[in-house]
């Protein structure tokens, strides 16, 4: 079962033509990377899903993306569309409040009041996020006083306390540690048994770990998409072949 | 809802930006409304002339642009070279205790209402400059020195972070060459900084020709040609200050019209701020 | 710049080499008598520019303090005492009132330059532009034009209602341009997260942007204040110089009393100064009232000295 689906993307930043013809679909319950050096378009690809490119000035898209067989470049509510497609971003950024009011901001801007069910979805979104223990002592300290790895995995916790179906993550631990990046790696395994994961990752271990499916972009082209084994076995294209052995890239 | 919620205030922001453009729109027309068809009443001549007299319908605003013009040289002659080395002082000089002293006493002085300037300059100055010369303390003399006093804090206010974002590297540059500390800071930071610290001076210029109520205790506000350094003089802030209270018909409207070539002289030193700028951006 | 021969690079005898050891020494020398020379003019300059407010402070206090009678702050004016409360009372709720206009719309502009407006906007070009015109404009313009707008073709005639407009207008271009500055150093990873939760526009910017740049935005209403504080030229013509205190109330009804005062002529403190040394007949008053103000400038200079402080503590956690 396929969650989101994309059919002939093309994406311009005024002239520049940033995504060709895109064709893939990603499955429900499971990891997908896109992988491909600095320019080839995976983060570009990864923003449409949510429609964070809408910030970006001169931005057109042509073609389709169906969230459940909805087009979300039609009709859909942009702010609903992000509530059901969640985004961690490269780097942590978390609010200058509260590390309650960080998670709880999500909740209350969809309309939850009640002070039981934020205590609730912020204990769960936190216990989820595999940070419960270290901050629960201090929810009421500002997150800006967390380190890096917790400050990350408190912006995956606010994410998901919206209750999102889809998770994208942009390159999420490019700026942590290892041990952080662990951490944070086995939460994706742990969260993809309830949500749809997508990553942009730089790093090609990582994504042969943690990932189910993987697609291989080359300037704004998508060059080859499958089972991550399969891709990192036997790639089909040659210029994955180097990409993933590291002759470019 | 939400969506509409959206919407009008993008709207509402929207105006609230219009309400500076329109100010200043309203501010011209009201000004030149009321000033151009007042000068083209007097005469291009009358309004131009060398002589203010309300009473014989003589409406000559030349000795107060003059007026105007000698005190904001004065006030240059003493607050910019002092404005200037001290913000240079304060960028490159000052020990770090004596900067947390000096720093809030300087930005103390932006604050002061003109007001207490004036009553510091008619108290302390005027007495002082009486004893000296033997006139009556009040003319173009005082009034330089006050003002030259204020537009201390516009100047280094301006001039000191212009100098303190010069790179590093610049007065290291100079410093290797074999050049001293003072030599350094005077040849390769401090022509770096120009066009900061230009427009310190010409923001200074601009507080200095509009002063009013500092100017009008010290200056001896006589209508007429300004004579030497210790004789008194009138400003065209003053002017407007000095008889709009008691003015009627077409006197008040000559004031009004002084007002507005005020305006100009303004315009134009802003226009000068901003090419200044934007120099300094680029 | 010297022009040189530029056959002759390294001119063999060029009067600027300095060629034997005694020429050098005379250089060095030289250099050094130059760089003494700046020195003692800079630290005369810094000398010269603390000793002028030291003697400014000084003497304010000293002349002002002795006369800083209980008198003066009785809560009506007389002829007798001259009391400066009404004054001061006026003050505040002046600014008060100025700031309630002002700051929403600057603030609101602010937002629009910020937040809303695309990059490379006509409009916003225009806008700081016009900021630009308003903050050079003198005091005594402003006057003038609030004389003939507020007073005259509005038909307010002097009153607390025309100070208050002229005022808003000349304090516009403060708040605005220390709000954009404040919004502008807020990092988009803040605007990126809240959009990506699906929070919209308004949401964004009122619970993530404007808190952090709250500060901002405190020092340039503090700034502001001072401004209304010390300013006269402006409100000699348009809020006039009355001198009753117009928080007293007169008639028993709560809204006439609350709303009739902005139709009066009122003082502020530093037009009570003016006023007091303009009739020339109460040189003590002056200088107590001087005191006063002085002390007010004191106070809210250590206020956005304070907020700076903030200001940078966020900046750097």
């Amino acid at each position: 079962m396929n969650k989101i689906t994309v059919t002939d993307l093309n994406l311009y930043y005024g002239q520049f033509h940033a995504l060709k013809g895109i064709n893939l679909a990603f499955p429900a319950r499971e990891i997908t990377a896109l992988i491909g050096p600095s320019g080839c378009g995976k983060s570009t690809l990864l923003k449409t899903l949510n429609r964070m490119n809408d910030l970006v000035e001169g931005c057109r898209i042509t073609g389709s993306v169906k969230l459940d067989d909805q087009e979300i470049y039609g009709g859909m509510d942009v702010n609903t569309l992000r509530k059901r497609v969640g985004m961690v971003f490269q780097k942590p950024n978390p609010f200058p409040m509260s590390i309650y009011d960080n998670i709880a901001y999500g909740p209350r801007t969809h309309g939850v009041r009640s002070r039981v069910m934020l205590d609730e979805i912020v204990e769960r979104s936190l216990t989820q996020a595999a940070i419960w223990d270290e901050v629960k002592d201090r929810l009421k300290k500002s997150a800006l006083g967390l380190s890096g790895g917790q400050q990350q995995r408190l912006c995956i916790a606010r994410a998901l306390a919206v209750e999102p179906e889809v998770l994208l993550m942009d390159e999420s631990t490019s700026a942590l540690d290892p041990i952080s990046t662990g951490k944070i790696e086995e939460l994706a395994m742990e969260l993809k048994k309830q949500y749809t994961i997508i990553t942009v990752t730089h790093n090609m271990q990582q994504a042969a770990r943690i990932s189910d499916n993987t697609a291989f972009f080359l300037l704004g082209d998508m060059v080859e998409y499958g089972k991550t084994e399969q891709i990192f076995s036997f790639p089909q294209d040659k210029r994955t072949e180097d990409y993933i052995t590291g002759r470019f890239g | 809802m939400a969506k509409f919620k959206e919407t009008a205030m993008h709207y509402v922001f929207l105006l609230t930006a219009c309400v500076s453009i329109a100010a200043v729109a309203v501010i011209c027309v009201y000004l030149l409304a009321n000033g151009i068809p007042t000068i083209a009443e007097i005469g291009l001549g009358n309004f131009f002339g060398l002589t203010w007299k309300p009473s014989q319908n003589l409406y000559g605003i030349v000795p107060f642009i003059v007026g105007s013009i000698y005190v904001t040289a004065g006030a240059i002659i003493v607050g910019v070279p002092v404005g200037i080395l001290c913000a240079v002082f304060l960028a490159r000089f000052c020990p770090r205790r004596l900067y947390q002293v000096l720093n809030p006493a300087v930005r103390l002085m932006a604050g002061i209402p003109s007001i207490v300037y004036g009553f510091f300059g008619l108290m302390v100055i005027v007495p002082v400059v009486q004893q000296l010369t033997g006139t009556s303390g009040k003319g173009l003399l005082t009034a330089s020195l006050l003002l030259g006093i204020m537009i201390l804090p516009t100047i280094i206010g301006t001039a000191e972070p212009a100098l303190r974002a010069v790179p590093q590297s610049y007065y290291e540059g100079a410093l290797a060459l074999g050049a001293t500390h003072e030599r350094s800071t005077f040849t390769a930071v401090l022509p770096a900084a120009a066009s900061g610290v230009m427009s310190g001076v010409i923001l200074g210029v601009g507080r200095a020709i509009g002063e009013t109520m500092a100017v009008i205790m010290i200056a001896g506000n006589q209508a007429r040609m300004p004579g030497g350094l210790l004789d008194g003089l009138r400003t065209m802030t003053s002017n407007i200050v000095l008889e709009m209270g008691y003015s009627t018909g077409l006197h008040r409207q000559a004031l009004i019209a002084t007002g507005v070539v005020l305006f100009v002289f303004i315009l134009i030193i802003n226009t000068c701020f901003s090419l200044m700028k934007r120099r300094s951006e680029t | 710049m010297r022009s040189s021969n530029p056959a002759q690079p390294f001119p063999a005898n060029a009067s600027g080499n300095a060629r034997t050891a005694s020429e050098i020494m005379a250089r060095a020398r030289g250099q050094r008598y130059y760089s003494w020379v700046l020195k003692i003019l800079v630290w005369l300059a810094a000398l010269l520019t603390a000793g002028v407010i030291l003697l400014m402070v000084g003497y304010i206090l000293v002349t002002g303090v002795p006369n800083l009678t209980l008198d003066l702050f009785a809560w009506t004016f007389t002829t007798d005492n001259q009391s400066m409360m009404p004054a001061l009372v006026n003050t505040v709720v002046m600014t008060l009132l100025t700031l309630l206009i002002a700051v929403p719309i600057g603030v609101g502009a602010a937002i629009y330059m910020v937040e809303y407006a695309k990059r490379g906007n006509k409009l916003v070009k225009l806008v700081r532009l016009t900021a630009e015109t308003l903050s050079g404009i003198p005091s005594i313009v402003y006057g003038l034009f609030g004389m003939m707008l507020f007073n005259i073709a509005f038909g307010w005639s002097y009153s607390m209602l025309a100070g208050i407009c002229t005022l808003a207008i000349m304090i516009l271009p403060l708040i605005l341009r220390t709000t954009e500055e404040a919004l502008i150093s807020v990092p988009d990873s803040y605007r990126e997260g809240s959009f990506g939760l699906g929070a919209g526009k308004l949401r964004t910017v009122f619970k993530v942007i404007l808190p952090p740049a709250m500060p901002g935005v405190l020092s340039g209403i503090i700034l502001a204040i001072g401004r209304i504080v010390g300013e006269s030229a402006a409100l000699i013509f348009t809020s006039g110089s009355g001198k009753d205190n117009l928080m007293l109330g007169k008639t028993g009804n709560f809204f006439a009393d609350l709303f009739a005062p902005l139709f009066q002529s009122t003082r502020t403190l530093s037009v009570h100064m003016y006023n007091l040394m303009s009739e020339g007949l109460h040189m003590e008053e002056a200088q107590a009232t001087a005191v006063v103000l002085l002390v007010l400038v004191i106070a809210i200079n250590a206020g956005s000295a304070h907020l700076a402080k903030k200001l940078t503590a966020n900046g750097q956690g």
